[in-house]
């Protein structure tokens, strides 16, 4: 009886947290995902971005939320700096120009 | 079927240069198509020139020649006008040859 | 006081330059290719025009002397004969591709890209072709290698020797192709924030890693090329995707309006250097 109370209560605990993660997982995957859609609109993703997001899926479908999340970060970071390069260089290209 | 060999000999002095271009896809049998299907091995094993029925360059190959392999060698001897042979034999049996005159 | 006032002017006038400098943004393609071919010439004086369109090879007297050896029996020659027989092969309704082009496809490649003005578009050669197989009732082909890389080496070997004579329309759309070719060709992209120019323009003659790099005239003179590196032949379409995937840019779809604009772009400044093509490359 009381193995079974410490069972219950231990699932019960556990359970939450879990749930918890995926969620938070997939919130950082669809704002990763959502900045490198708009990388893909201005024509800059990079492919350490796509890399990331990748890594982020398999690392979710093997159940380690805490990796997912994590990669879905570092792609939302790279997604936006790919999207700041895009932005800059639409004026920063000029410098570049044999004149 | 066009030959596989592109030859060009040429007499200098008394000495023949020899250069040749060989089509072949020298897989290495390491290599995976798009599928992740092994490409097998498949790549020349035995290259011969042949001078006046002599041989004179007899390569034995592996996997690690490239693709389109390409030789250039000379050899003591050839005159104008006379014959070389190239022969060459891979792994799965098939072979290629061809003859071009020394210019 | 005085120092701040003074300060304040020369802001001011840096600003203004800065200005006026920026502000000739109306495309303006002759002077552009006058000072594109200039600044080469001049960071290489002992070459000749007509040499830049061997890349690497008239960058070092080594590779030089060896890609002259090569070129009596070049890697490319299997794709050049390959090309020459799939040209002259009809189509299943029994027309060629002579059919889809002016003078019979040969003796061309040295005017394209051209601007389309009916389409408003950049229409290249390997565009071209998949388009005459198309208006056949062909299936398309892979831009980047095998087929398509025999078909061009051929056309670009009739045309061997002919000067780059790319034409740029009294068009506003045809002008702003080029601008869009010259913006890309300079703007810095993918996670090695690099641009075209990084490679071809700042460092020519200089080595990424194992690589000498090609200066940016006449570089696509050459095309297509059988590159060591690829063990096979590859045209431009391959060489603007792959570049963009080594500075850790996702490509872009062979033959997106951006690579058009810029394939426009990079022709037009090398005008007038010869066809080259089809080359061998590292």
């Amino acid at each position: 009886m009381r193995a079974l109370l410490f069972f219950a209560l231990l699932i019960a605990s556990s359970a939450p947290a879990l749930a918890a993660s995926e969620d938070d997982f997939k919130t950082a995957y669809a704002a990763a995902e959502t900045a490198e859609k708009e990388a893909g609109r201005l024509r800059n993703q990079w492919t350490t971005t796509e890399a990331a997001l990748a890594g982020a899926k398999k690392a979710a479908a093997n159940g380690d939320f805490d990796k997912a999340i994590a990669s879905s970060k570092e792609a939302e970071a790279l997604a936006k700096a790919s999207i700041f390069q895009a932005t800059s260089e639409k004026e920063r290209w000029k410098d570049m120009e044999i004149r | 079927m066009a030959s596989t060999i592109r030859v060009r000999a040429t007499s200098n002095g008394d000495t023949t240069e020899v250069q040749a271009l060989i089509q072949h896809p020298m897989d290495t049998g390491l290599v995976k198509d798009a599928q992740g299907q092994i490409i097998p091995a498949h790549f020349i094993q035995q290259l011969t020139f042949e001078h006046n029925g002599k041989s004179v360059f007899v390569a034995d190959w592996g996997p690690a020649v490239s693709k389109d392999p390409y030789v250039k060698f000379a050899f003591k001897g050839g005159a104008k006008g006379d014959e070389i042979k190239v022969s060459w034999v891979d792994n799965k049996g098939t072979s290629d040859a061809t003859t071009a005159k020394i210019q | 006081m005085i120092r701040l006032a003074s300060l304040a002017l020369a802001l001011a006038a840096i600003s203004i330059a800065a200005l006026s400098a920026r502000a000739a943004d109306k495309p303006d393609p002759v002077g552009d290719a006058k000072t594109f071919q200039k600044f080469f010439t001049d960071k290489f004086p002992k070459l000749k025009p007509e040499d830049f369109v061997n890349g690497p090879y008239s960058m070092n007297e080594d590779l030089h002397r060896q890609w002259e050896e090569k070129e009596q029996f070049p890697p490319y020659e299997f794709a050049l004969e390959a090309g020459k027989e799939m040209f002259s092969k009809p189509f299943k309704n029994g027309k060629t591709y002579a059919d889809c082009f002016p003078n019979g496809g040969i003796g061309i490649r040295q005017d394209y890209p051209y601007f389309d003005e009916k389409e408003g578009k950049v229409i290249t050669l390997e565009l071209a072709l998949n388009r005459c197989r198309e208006a056949n009732g062909e299936a398309p082909i892979s831009y980047v290698r095998d087929d398509m890389a025999s078909l061009t080496a051929y056309m670009a070997y009739t045309s061997r020797g002919k000067p780059m004579s790319i034409k740029i329309p009294n068009d506003p759309r045809a002008l702003e192709a080029y601008q869009k070719g010259k913006e890309y060709f300079y703007t810095r992209r993918g996670q090695l924030n690099f641009s075209c120019a990084t490679c071809h323009v700042q460092s020519p003659g200089e080595r990424i890693r194992a690589e000498i790099l090609a200066p940016a005239l006449g570089i696509l003179n050459a095309m297509p090329i059988y590159r060591s590196e690829w063990s096979g032949m590859g045209t431009t379409s391959r060489r603007f995707t792959t570049c963009n995937s080594q500075i850790r840019g996702v490509p872009l779809e062979p033959q997106s309006e951006e690579y058009r604009d810029l394939e426009y772009y990079l022709s037009y400044v090398s005008n007038g250097l010869p066809i080259s093509g089809p080359g061998a490359r590292p």
